[in-house]
């Protein structure tokens, strides 16, 4: 089971590149998990991460705002150049890293406070000096959560469906206006309208966005993505980019075995 | 898997019915569960039988008949039919003036004129200084309630002067008045006040250390062997005996810190200076005494918050501060204040420590700043039960019921409290 590691050169023009990894390992303790990544993320584009389970793809997709800094053993070495800058240079600060680079979690966790609340907190905190009450109209608004919660924004967020606390989650990331979201799983505790509805949302807020998502379904990342990345464990139990490039063709015409046998099912 | 598969055979599988070699113990496990579900009861049971037989212990002697011998008998006071307590003011007055000495008098006047005092407190003075009753002796409530012809027999035969009357051990006065050593005027006032005191301090020292604390090991801290030692010193802290920490208190706030816990270094000179054995040095002991279980508790509360809270607060570009001050906080403030509740309530009634820090048996005035000397309610009431007058004893049935309704009282608040946090969270 030897698996290559393909350097991937699909994008390179750089003003469109909105991030990119440049050998990029990640550990936890000592353990290598992910191993020598290379990927650059285009601008304004949906590029989904699939592979099967263990094999990093969340780990991946956390070093790309340094979320995995909050697991205490966790380390990375190598590059994330983001705006031009490695984010893991030591006079990089995590928090402004963030700020710049949302995230939505697998399970919805919006704050236990109101509606209004949960988006207004985090623009609050990082200096927004305009009008609130506009921005928490327009976050909803762009969530597509807008008609659904006007009448109630001051009930608690837990007091929404699981479908909607996940829209008020990614509000809750637009409202502090990133430049890339990331997205964990984010329809996988959903039921499939749900699911649907979160995929709309992506489409249109691929205009403003960049989307990084991470999933399980393939048929969703060949569905709402416009690229696609498959990780796989290599022989070392280390998570390996193996295919990185647009999504009809990786799907349709894989280059590499393994690609070809997991979007098969033959595998994962 | 290879290896599995040719052991159990898919035909032998077959040939060993499986389903014959369940013995059918359905019975067994009903009758079992049953005796559980009867010793859990029988546990209950027993814990409530325990507190109700305390309660009435307690209630059984705040309560009951009581025979006084007065020197005066009240009723040879009354004037033209008109009952003591029915007179006016001056009456009571004249008749004050006609049974005190004269110096007595003057001295009484002095403390506060008779014409400015009330008709009531007329009256007392009248009983204290003229009637002088004294308790001959007392009965319990259950007696005073079941056996009432024998104890007004026995009370005729042997104290033919008394005045048998049914008499509450606590009442308002009891709360007012401060210690005595004639058991009718004798009151806590001064211990409540001493626990208060004391208790707020405890809780103005130990909250924020014992949260910040618990704060600081839970997020910022990281896991080294440094952090294991420090949480399992504060584990076995929790479990030393109250008396060694009276001891450390001694040492420490009463003996070492003496400059400042007996204010001197606050330039406060009392004559009755209690010289370090103040209500300073009680309140810091106490504190040290709970600082264990209250990091404890606000850890356990801390940890019970959902990392997803801190993963979104975190996500939104928050910082470290900003995300335990708006999410783990609020969210773990009910906890906290439930472990806190219990650690106060500790601190009231713990006895051992004040007593080795030196904590007043016998006062009568009340505290009135950080550096005063100081009693409080369990060693009032230690004090009470420990004294050979049966009627002391008395009193410290009521003395402990008020502490309870105290306790109950600061539970409650501390309870409301919580629950205006609870609903503020959710």
């Amino acid at each position: 089971m030897k698996v290559k590691s393909s350097q991937s050169s699909t994008v390179s023009t750089d003003s469109k590149v909105a991030i990119e990894a440049r050998h990029l390992n990640i550990y936890y303790h000592d353990f290598m998990a992910v191993k020598d990544v290379n990927i650059s993320i285009e601008r304004q584009k949906i590029t989904a991460i699939i592979g099967p389970s263990g094999c990093g793809k969340s780990t991946v997709l956390r070093s790309f705002n340094r979320m995995n800094e909050l697991v205490p053993t966790a380390r990375a070495n190598g590059e994330v150049i983001f705006r031009g800058q490695n984010i893991y240079e030591p006079e990089i600060d995590p928090v402004e890293v963030r700020r710049r680079i949302g995230m939505v979690f697998q399970k919805p966790n919006p704050f236990p406070k109101s509606i209004y609340e949960n988006i207004a907190w985090g623009a609050r905190i990082n200096g927004f000096k305009g009008d609130m009450d506009e921005l928490v109209e327009e976050s909803l608004f762009q969530a597509a959560l807008w008609d659904e919660v006007k009448d109630k924004l001051h009930q608690s967020g837990l007091s929404l469906s699981g479908g909607q606390q996940q829209r008020l989650c990614i509000a809750r990331a637009i409202a502090i206006r990133p430049e890339i979201i990331l997205m964990d799983e984010p329809a996988s505790s959903l039921d499939p309208i749900a699911t649907l509805k979160i995929e709309e949302l992506m489409h249109d807020l691929v205009v403003n966005y960049t989307i990084i998502i991470v999933t399980h379904n393939m048929q969703q990342a060949a569905r709402v993505s416009d690229f696609t990345a498959f990780f796989m464990i290599n022989e070392e139990r280390a998570g390996i980019l193996v295919e990185y490039g647009p999504t009809n063709q990786l799907f349709t015409n894989p280059r590499n075995k393994h690609t070809e046998d997991y979007i098969t099912g033959r595998f994962g | 898997m290879s290896r599995i598969i040719n052991q159990y055979s898919p035909s032998q599988i077959r040939s060993n019915n499986k389903q014959e070699q369940f013995d059918s113990n359905l019975p067994v496990r009903h009758r079992r569960a049953k005796t559980w579900h009867l010793i859990f009861q029988i546990s209950t049971v027993i814990g409530i039988v325990v507190l109700m037989a305390l309660l009435y212990n307690i209630i059984n002697q705040a309560f009951g008949f009581v025979a006084f011998e007065s020197k005066v008998n009240p009723d040879s006071l009354a004037m033209d039919g008109i009952s003591l307590e029915n007179l006016s003011k001056e009456d009571l007055i004249r008749i004050i003036q006609d049974k005190v000495t004269a110096s007595r008098f003057r001295t009484l006047e002095k403390e506060k004129p008779f014409l400015a005092r009330s008709h009531e407190e007329v009256y007392s003075v009248v009983i204290q200084e003229v009637v002088k009753p004294k308790v001959a002796d007392s009965w319990s409530l259950f007696d005073s309630l079941f056996h009432r012809k024998t104890i007004l027999v026995e009370s005729a035969e042997k104290y033919p002067q008394a005045r048998l009357e049914f008499h509450s051990w606590i009442g308002w006065d009891t709360v007012t008045t401060p210690q005595s050593s004639n058991p009718l005027n004798a009151g806590v006032r001064t211990a409540i006040l001493g626990s208060l005191w004391t208790i707020a301090i405890t809780i103005l020292v130990a909250f924020p250390i014992g949260v910040g604390a618990a704060i600081y090991l839970e997020e910022y801290a990281t896991q080294s062997w440094i952090s294991r030692i420090i949480q399992t010193n504060i584990n076995n802290l929790a479990g030393v005996p109250s008396i060694i920490y009276g001891m450390l208190g001694l040492a420490i706030f009463v003996r070492a810190f003496n400059l400042f816990t007996s204010g001197a270094a606050f330039g406060y000179t009392d004559p009755a200076n209690a010289n370090g054995r103040t209500i300073l040095s009680a309140g810091l002991t106490l504190a040290l005494l709970i600082l264990p279980l209250l990091i404890i508790n606000s850890q356990e509360a801390i940890r019970a918050v959902p990392s997803s809270l801190r993963q979104a607060s975190f996500s939104l570009g928050a910082t470290k501060w900003q995300t335990v001050w708006y999410h783990v906080l609020p969210n773990a403030i009910p906890g906290i204040l439930t472990g806190s509740i219990l650690a106060i309530s500790r601190a009231i009634g713990e006895t051992a420590p004040l007593v080795v820090i030196g904590a007043s048996t016998f006062i009568t005035f009340d505290p009135d700043s950080l550096f005063s000397k100081f009693t409080s309610l369990p060693i009032q009431i230690y004090q009470w039960t420990s004294r050979p007058q049966a009627e002391f004893r008395n009193l410290a049935a009521a003395a402990i019921i008020i502490l309870l309704i105290l306790l109950l009282g600061l539970n409650a608040s501390a309870i409301l409290l919580r629950n205006r946090f609870n609903q503020r969270v959710s």
